[in-house]
């Protein structure tokens, strides 16, 4: 952008490799587009490795092997044995399902360092529900597994209304499962999370009471479990400080090779996102429209402009401007110093609403036949 | 938690240490996460491969350095190292 002076330009410090859309479950708070389905061309072996070479000469350090469900890839131990060789410190993040003994051997064997484990819900019937797949067995076997082979183990639970009750159990569950650390995320509304959101959107007491028992419980296993608590900005008075400021440490790279400052910045308007079949990854990062576009604070426009935060919170998360109120340059409007904070408000109402109600409408699951709607 | 002085100090086998070119320093990964070192504290780490006690770590850096009176500082950033899991004592 215009007065962005390129000389502060920061290096990537974390890669995220989402080897795949391809995944057997269905969960309907997914990350990933909408649209996925339209777009399943995936970059081969050999682009993925000149990628993760040449991000690591920048000097990206933690990678994470992501998706869908990045098992899927064949290819994934001889994409971890080249990150490793190069240095990387490499993050598998998986939903566990297909995760087996021999596997698990097999990427200890080729230098993966870390496995994340996500699991949907404490209790089979839930976990199960919102999985869209019998799966809840397998996970809390394949999590076993990955501390019998002395992993550091990651437990991912994505908290939202349909299992925001059943924290205590999640709580003992990672405990029983050996979870090094925990990763509590409350629903972040992108993606698929964002067309479920009156069903997923917990209300404020719900979130409270969660968020006590989660707290109380961090105590209780200091220097034995670390707690990543992912907080849910809805109820939040400042907006998170997303991505650690655009194109400053974070670098995503699609299943089709596309590169991306955030995993939702395909849906920005105009933002021409390049693919590596285009350009080098320095090119990328220094050189495309795409990672400068909200690089710096020069783009702000008031409320940010003058606010004394702008530096700590870089005004928020542009795709959830974009989402809730049309505009991708305005205040994040979960900020309550946003003249828009008011439909983050409808939100939470309309997800009550919608709780209270008797014929509340079934979730939308994440598969291929929902995505081909889009 | 302490360091017991007896003890031997290792570096957590669920953490990495490693020179990082791109930024000239050393840091510690684990999962999903990473921290910065300066020189004293690298130095610090690099000594803890279950071979030594916290004052054997104190006397080899004092004669690296030609230097006294590091023992405040180095416990000091042992415990803090503990506290986060860098370091452990069997």
């Amino acid at each position: 952008m215009a007065g962005f002076n390129k000389t502060n330009i920061t290096p990537p410090r974390w890669l995220l490799a989402e080897l795949t859309y391809k995944c057997p479950l269905q969960c309907p708070y997914c990350s990933n587009p909408l649209d996925y389905a339209h777009n399943s061309s995936e970059i081969s072996t050999d682009d993925w490795k000149r990628v993760l070479s040449e991000a690591r000469k920048m000097g990206a350090v933690q990678l994470g092997f992501s998706g869908g469900e990045p098992l899927t890839r064949p290819d994934l131990p001889e994409l971890v044995k080249h990150a490793r060789e190069l240095g990387y410190y490499t993050n598998l993040i998986t939903s566990g399902y297909g995760l087996n003994e021999a596997k698990i051997i097999q990427l200890k064997q080729a230098g993966l360092d870390h496995i994340q484990v996500s699991i949907q819900a404490s209790s089979k019937d839930l976990n199960d529900h919102l999985a869209g797949t019998e799966s809840f067995q397998h996970k809390k076997e394949a999590a076993r597994l990955v501390k019998k082979h002395n992993y550091p183990m990651v437990l991912c639970v994505v908290i939202h209304r349909k299992n925001i009750h059943q924290m205590a159990e999640i709580l003992a569950m990672a405990e029983e499962l050996g979870a090094d650390y925990l990763e509590l995320a409350n629903t972040q509304y992108y993606g698929w999370a964002h067309a479920n959101r009156d069903l997923l959107l917990p209300t404020r007491e719900q979130f409270e009471k969660a968020e006590k028992i989660a707290q109380d419980f961090k105590k209780k296993v200091e220097g034995k479990m670390k707690i990543y608590y992912v907080v849910p900005d809805f109820y939040e008075d400042r907006p998170k400080a997303c991505m650690n400021g655009w194109g400053t440490t974070f670098l995503t790279i699609a299943p089709d090779g596309v590169a991306l400052p955030c995993h939702s910045a395909r849906d920005l308007p105009g933002m021409d996102c390049p693919n590596i079949n285009d350009y080098s990854v320095t090119d990328i990062w220094h050189e495309s429209k795409a990672f400068n576009f909200f690089r710096g604070n020069e783009w702000m426009q008031e409320t940010c402009r003058s606010c004394d935060e702008k530096d700590k919170d870089f005004g928020g998360c542009r795709c959830q401007a974009y989402l809730l109120t049309g505009d991708m340059y305005k205040t994040d409007p979960v900020c309550r110093k946003s003249p828009d904070r008011q439909v983050v408000q409808d939100a939470i109402d309309a997800a009550r609403d919608s709780a209270l109600s008797t014929d509340e409408k079934p979730l939308l699951f994440r598969n291929s036949k929902n995505s081909k709607t889009f | 938690m302490t360091i017991n002085t007896a003890l031997p100090i290792n570096f957590s086998p669920m953490h990495r240490l490693q020179w990082e070119e791109a930024q000239q320093k050393d840091v510690i990964l684990y999962p999903e996460g990473m921290v910065e070192l300066n020189q004293s504290s690298a130095e610090i780490l690099k000594l803890c491969d279950g071979t030594r006690n916290l004052d054997q770590i104190v006397a080899d850096l004092e004669e690296k350095f030609s230097t006294t009176d590091l023992k405040n500082d180095i416990t000091g950033f042992l415990e803090v190292a503990l506290n986060n899991g860098w370091i452990q004592q069997n």
